[in-house]
């Protein structure tokens, strides 16, 4: 900006009718033009509100109470670079979008101003035409966004009210998904079994229960009392355990052994039942 | 059979347990799986709720994916203060970004930098996106592609809104450039502001 637009400005505080208040590109200025003047600092902070040319250019129309269909093309150029004038001073950064609304006006001007000859009548619209056009098409989206802001926001006007439930418990968890290659893994597990299966049932003489049962018994009749795991042979694998678990519970059922804890989740011991143990079972049941 | 009262705990238990808002048709297809309600009934029931809530500090409401459960907005400004950090206040340049997407989607950057005569920025278009706002439905078939967006549900969801017609703005048409019919009307009005700007431009 220049010396004689900065006096301008200043010249614009002290508004005075009888003289030019300033020089705006040479040209003398009398009157400030409605609701234009504002104070720098206040002008640094409308600019934020301001989201572009097309904003400013359609609060300048709007504060004027003009319409848009009759675009004055001349006052508005006029205020719209006093605006883009004081907004380089400030912050010249955001001038560039602002200076090519500048340029578009100050083309439109100038051809507003050219004798319009009868020929263009026809062919060549308003010069305005496309500016107008842009200036409602934008005028639309800045209602939009208004009345969106005026929307009740998430996290800002309300928030969601949810209820703590254990139904989700009751329904278990969902399978997660599942891979393909852990599909095979799958398969080749029942494949496992079936082999398991297999040698299961030709060993099941080996591994019965009621012969378990008898083993633990005499296991019980030589040692008085074992450990809980004293009574499973890790050798015999998984089948094995379970034999010697279902004989356990077996056992217990039919009250031929005690099972004793001195408390939760300390070691389970197992020993026979004895005469006394054995009248309890009979009472109780 | 179901008695109404039973009805009505039912489906305010199901959207208050929910994760997302629920619509009829999930109400039906689960919850209610087992009673064979119609579409109008669990509408009325809905209704029902609704009228039961108007005087409480929660209130039913319908947004795009359904009904969900909500403190009132009257509230909000005092509900803030329970959290330390504030609410985010979106920048009129996003607001605007969203509504013309809004607005007219599928839509390029290019377009949206058209109408509002300035660059749209980067971080408002990552911010839109990170929110789910706002996704890339597609590619223009123009040179360079450009990519074509779009709002989402999400979008009307955090804007209370069930469609975007909800906001009148944005149900108006594209403005057409002016036509040759409307330019002969409008013939007078452009000779009287070419007189009033000679006048004005005389007078300085």
């Amino acid at each position: 900006m220049s010396e004689i637009e900065k006096s301008a400005t200043s010249t614009l505080i002290s508004a005075q009718q009888s003289l030019p208040l300033g020089f705006v590109r040479g040209e003398p200025i009398f009157e400030q033009p409605e609701d234009l003047y504002i104070p720098p600092e206040a002008l640094e902070l409308m600019l934020d509100l301001f989201s572009g040319p097309m904003d400013l250019l359609l609060y300048l129309i709007r504060r004027q109470k003009m319409d848009i269909l009759d675009l004055p093309i001349l006052r508005i150029t006029e205020q719209y670079m006093t605006y883009v004038d004081m907004m380089r001073e400030l912050k010249l950064e955001l001038a560039a979008e602002y200076l090519l609304m500048a340029a578009m006006l100050a083309e439109i001007k100038s051809r507003m101003l050219l004798p319009q000859t009868p020929d263009d009548d026809d062919d060549e619209s308003d010069p305005r035409a496309e500016l107008v056009r842009r200036l409602q098409e934008y005028e639309i989206v800045r209602e939009g966004a208004q009345q969106l802001d005026q929307q009740p926001q998430q996290e800002r006007d309300y928030f969601i009210a949810n209820a703590e439930t254990d139904a989700r418990e009751l329904a278990g968890q969902a399978p997660p998904d599942v891979s393909l290659a852990e599909l095979g893994l799958a398969l080749a597990k029942v494949m496992q079994l079936v082999d398991a299966q297999a040698h299961h049932q030709i060993k099941r003489e080996h591994l019965s229960t009621r012969e378990r049962m008898s083993s633990i018994l005499s296991q019980l009749e030589s040692y008085g009392q074992l450990q809980f795991q004293q009574l499973f042979v890790l050798q015999e694998g998984r089948a094995g355990v379970i034999v010697s678990f279902l004989a356990i519970l077996e056992l217990n059922k039919e009250g031929l052994i005690v099972l004793t804890q001195a408390e939760n989740f300390s070691q389970l011991y197992v020993r026979k039942a004895s005469e006394k143990d054995f009248d309890v079972y009979q009472r109780g049941g | 059979m179901i008695s109404d009262q039973q009805l009505k705990q039912l489906i305010e238990a199901a959207i208050f347990a929910a994760e997302q808002p629920v619509t009829v048709e999930q109400l039906l297809g689960g919850v209610l799986a087992n009673f064979s309600l119609n579409r109008p009934r669990v509408r009325q029931v809905l209704e029902a709720l609704q009228h039961d809530y108007q005087d409480r500090g929660i209130e039913l409401v319908e947004v795009a994916t359904g009904y969900r459960f909500q403190t009132r907005p009257e509230l909000g400004p005092a509900l803030v203060h329970m959290w330390p950090e504030r609410a985010p206040r979106y920048s009129a340049a996003l607001l605007e970004t969203l509504a013309l997407i809004a607005w007219r989607q599928p839509v390029t950057r290019g377009e949206i930098e058209a109408v509002r005569g300035v660059s749209v920025s980067t971080q408002i278009m990552k911010t839109l996106q990170e929110r789910g706002w706002v996704k890339v439905v597609g590619h223009k078939e123009v040179p360079g592609r450009p990519a074509l967006y779009a709002t989402t549900k999400a979008f009307l969801d955090y804007f209370s809104l069930t469609s975007i017609s909800d906001l009148p703005a944005l149900t108006q048409e594209r403005p057409a450039l002016v036509e040759l019919d409307a330019v002969n009307e409008q013939a007078d009005l452009l000779t009287d502001t070419r007189e009033r700007d000679a006048e004005e431009e005389n007078e300085a």
